[in-house]
């Protein structure tokens, strides 16, 4: 076979560039134009920005590192709160060797190959966390929190490796360690004289009421969800008026209530505290979203299953446990995760209610007498939207990345 | 059915394993449970109320608020009632701004971050990636700290072409003034109104019969620009634009809000566009590549495919989140509380901590957002019925 080769441009690096620029930047006369406009005001926007970073004064940062991230939390008790970051540390750590080698024994069972995660991918998909940690220690003003912190990673890395002689049993049911981890963690920061909920605050706080209140809606939802579908017609009507009820007003509103009317409702002196108050109203308002999160799981679960389990003499309990749930809530992580993201970002809502979380912390500081009347506001408010965004951001790329591995949308 | 409910023989199971019976007890199970709890929290909240010396009806919508709303002249000593209808104006002042902005910016940096062109799309994402990462209150706290209240201070405003009149207090710029005529010429332009759908019907009609291109919408603007032109002559030139001036710290003239206003429009439009941009991508995606290409088999231009054949088919697609997003933004002008700008929900906070009852008051502001939010979702519901693809 005779060819005759064409004359070809060398590929060298510098022809590839400028094909790429041709193509993706100066295609067409008008594209050109977006380019050069765009691209002026893009480099007009990193100067003043580069500009602001150079110009601004941290020392507001420095000296309330500790405010933004756990509030007033006791000073001479914040060993505790360091005891709790190790117990979440070792916690995650079993967690995370526990799932994997859950879906190891899965995998042999079902006779298919498992390949673990590099521990390249895993930087790569947490690093936005790996950067936060090295921001906020660079504000410490001594060694000791970051020679703490690297104990903490140690910690964690032990945990992970610990995890290969968890026994088997406790491997299947790896749901026992957050549960025994927060019980755990509670005792170490609350226990035996140490600080309850209602003197935590900063970014802890808003962690907390995030967990808490998705954990604690779950259930609730779960049951409103099911009632939704329910065949018994005063069942579906109540569940539907109280998901479409609080579907409809905002979440400041049900902050109100618990804040000045939650009150009302308890008779006598026993009255809860701002944060109880707070979860609960947080908690209600939570489980009508999660309701509708489930719904859609439980619509997701073909008909042929539910069918299946009828044909086979399963009683209707049964068929929901075993046959519809599963499934059901399988197709509903992703759709949870983003309930979660939705709710982290609103817990910065009982700041307005006078509840001492990262973003009052951000605020108040600016009210400080040496640090007044100096639109440090545009310094601190950045520093904690960070925070958020650092949270926000890792979780939304895990829960795509779940997604995909489910395959939730695919069928 | 009948059969399977009775088997053969007529041997029913006894009662408590009928599942006539069953579902009958636990529904009337429920309905007693859900009761006895309204029960109880209703009385404990009578009983609470009293108490506390508070009215247990609302009756106090009748009483003096002592509500002090800024830049609106509105009277401490005018009832609550008042006070929250006042509440309820500047959250739909808002919405009425907010939502038609936020649809354009929202469709832009959605379309932008599929454009060819590398520095747009990757500026698109950028944005979009930030701002949906940044709870909306912390922008809004942001927006009007930062940058609202960093303005000139009211006594001394910047006055930029002496158009604008800018401080930290008040944003203010040309308007339009009316004098005597001005009812006339509204009605002339109304009917100018008419007159261009009159003409685009005409036009659609003519290019119908003679194939040639319709022009309906320059035709039927012009239509409309006679008219207006006309009308404001015929009727004595009754428009002219009002600068702003500052007197000391009075403002005459112009038209204009609150520092507070804006900083909430621009702060939920930023975020809720982002949210917005990300729907608009995702549709426009889910539009099949099968109708891209076929636009580009019959030679469409980028923007006649953009217009004819991928907007309109990503439209439907979008429409339901969108207004999801609608919704998402009218209840997230309640974070105005920290900022200060009097919608409903800061007027009810104010009016709790003037002393007036808490329960009730929170109750009506739930009702207010829940009217509104059932509203938008029955008037959805009907556009999305007519919009539906028939057929299929």
């Amino acid at each position: 076979m005779t060819t005759t080769t064409p004359r070809q441009v060398p590929a060298t690096r510098s022809n590839h560039a400028r094909a790429w620029l041709r193509k993706n930047l100066f295609s067409t006369w008008y594209n050109t134009l977006l380019t050069v406009v765009f691209g002026a005001i893009i480099i007009w926007a990193l100067y003043r920005l580069i500009g602001f970073l150079l110009a601004i004064d941290t020392t507001i940062i420095r000296v309330n590192l500790k405010l933004f991230l756990a509030g007033r939390f006791p000073n001479d008790q914040l060993a505790r709160l360091w005891l709790g970051v190790y117990i979440t540390c070792a916690g995650v750590g079993l967690f995370a060797r526990a799932i994997v080698r859950n879906a190891e024994l899965k995998a042999r069972e079902a006779g298919m190959d498992f390949d673990h995660a590099e521990w390249q991918s895993v930087a790569r998909r947490f690093w936005p966390i790996l950067m936060l940690v090295a921001i906020a220690l660079g504000f410490t003003e001594t060694i000791l929190p970051t020679l703490l912190t690297l104990v903490a990673a140690g910690i964690g890395i032990g945990a992970y490796l610990l995890g290969a002689l968890l026994p088997r049993g406790v491997v299947r049911r790896a749901w026992l360690i957050p549960i025994v981890g927060t019980i755990a963690f509670y005792v170490g920061v609350a226990g035996f004289g140490g600080v309850g909920w209602d003197a935590w605050g900063g970014f802890f706080l808003n962690i907390v009421l995030t967990i808490a209140g998705i954990t604690l809606a779950f259930p609730l939802g779960l049951l409103l969800a099911l009632g939704r579908r329910s065949s018994l017609p005063i069942v579906r009507y109540m569940s539907v008026t109280y998901i479409e009820f609080l579907r409809g007003v905002p979440m400041i509103t049900l902050l109100l209530m618990g804040a000045f009317a939650l009150g009302f409702l308890i008779p006598g002196d026993r009255q809860f505290s701002l944060f109880l108050r707070l979860l609960i109203a947080i908690t209600l308002f939570q489980s009508a979203y999660i309701a509708e999160v489930v719904r859609g799981g439980l619509q997701s679960v073909p008909k042929g299953q539910v069918e299946a389990a009828q044909s086979v003499g399963l009683a209707p309990w049964k068929t929901m446990r075993l046959i519809v749930l599963p499934q059901a809530l399988r197709n509903v992580i992703p759709a949870m995760v983003g309930q979660f993201i939705s709710l982290f970002k609103d817990t910065t809502l009982v700041s307005i209610v006078s509840l001492l979380d990262l973003l009052r912390a951000a605020q108040i500081s600016t009210a400080q007498s040496e640090f007044q009347a100096q639109g440090l506001q545009a310094v601190t408010l950045p520093f904690a939207a960070l925070f958020f965004w650092v949270g926000c951001r890792v979780m939304s790329r895990e829960s795509r990345r779940l997604e995909h591995k489910l395959g939730v949308g695919e069928r | 059915m009948a059969a399977i409910d009775t088997p053969a023989g007529g041997v029913r199971p006894p009662f408590w394993r009928d599942v006539r019976v069953i579902r009958i007890v636990l529904q009337v199970l429920a309905l007693a449970v859900v009761f006895a709890v309204i029960w109880v929290l209703g009385n404990n909240l009578r009983k609470e109320l009293v108490e506390r010396g508070l009215p247990t009806t609302f009756d106090f919508l009748d009483r003096p608020t002592g509500v002090t709303v800024a830049d609106s002249g509105f009277d401490p000593g005018s009832p609550v009632r008042d006070a929250l209808i006042v509440g309820v104006k500047n959250t739909f002042l808002v919405a009425i701004i907010g939502i038609p902005l936020l649809t354009i910016l929202g469709t832009l940096i959605g379309v932008a971050r599929l454009s060819t062109n590398w520095l747009v799309a990757k500026a698109a994402t950028v944005y979009v990636e930030t701002i949906r990462n940044i709870p909306p209150l912390l922008i809004i706290i942001f927006v009007f700290n930062a940058l609202i209240l960093q303005l000139p201070r009211p006594n001394d405003p910047a006055t930029p072409l002496d158009w604008f009149v800018i401080s930290n207090l008040k944003l203010v710029g040309p308007s339009m003034a009316t004098s005597a005529g001005a009812g006339a010429l509204w009605l002339i332009m109304l009917l100018g109104v008419v007159a261009a759908f009159a003409v685009a019907i005409w036009r659609t009609r003519y290019s119908e019969r003679t194939g040639e291109h319709h022009h309906r919408v320059l035709f039927g603007l012009g239509a409309f620009v006679v008219f207006a032109i006309a009308g404001y002559f015929v009727t004595g030139r009754p428009i002219s634009t009002s600068f702003p001036k500052v007197d000391g710290r009075i403002i005459t003239g112009g038209f204009g809000g609150l520092g507070s206003y804006f900083a909430l429009l621009a702060a939920l439009v930023i975020y809720t566009a982002s949210h917005v941009a990300e729907i608009v991508r995702g549709s426009i995606l889910a539009v099949p590549r099968g109708q891209t290409e076929a636009a580009n088999a019959i030679a469409l231009t980028g923007f006649q495919r953009l217009r004819f054949v991928t907007l309109p088919q990503a439209f439907r697609i979008a429409l339901p989140p969108i207004i999801n997003q609608y919704l998402n933004f009218v209840k997230n002008t309640s974070l105005a509380i920290a900022i200060g700008f009097a919608e409903i929900t800061l007027i009810a906070f104010q009016a709790i901590g003037n002393g007036h009852p808490a329960p009730q008051l929170i109750l009506l502001l739930m009702a207010a957002y829940l009217l509104f939010s059932l509203t938008i979702s029955v008037l959805v519901n009907i556009l999305n019925r007519r919009l539906q693809l028939v057929g299929r």
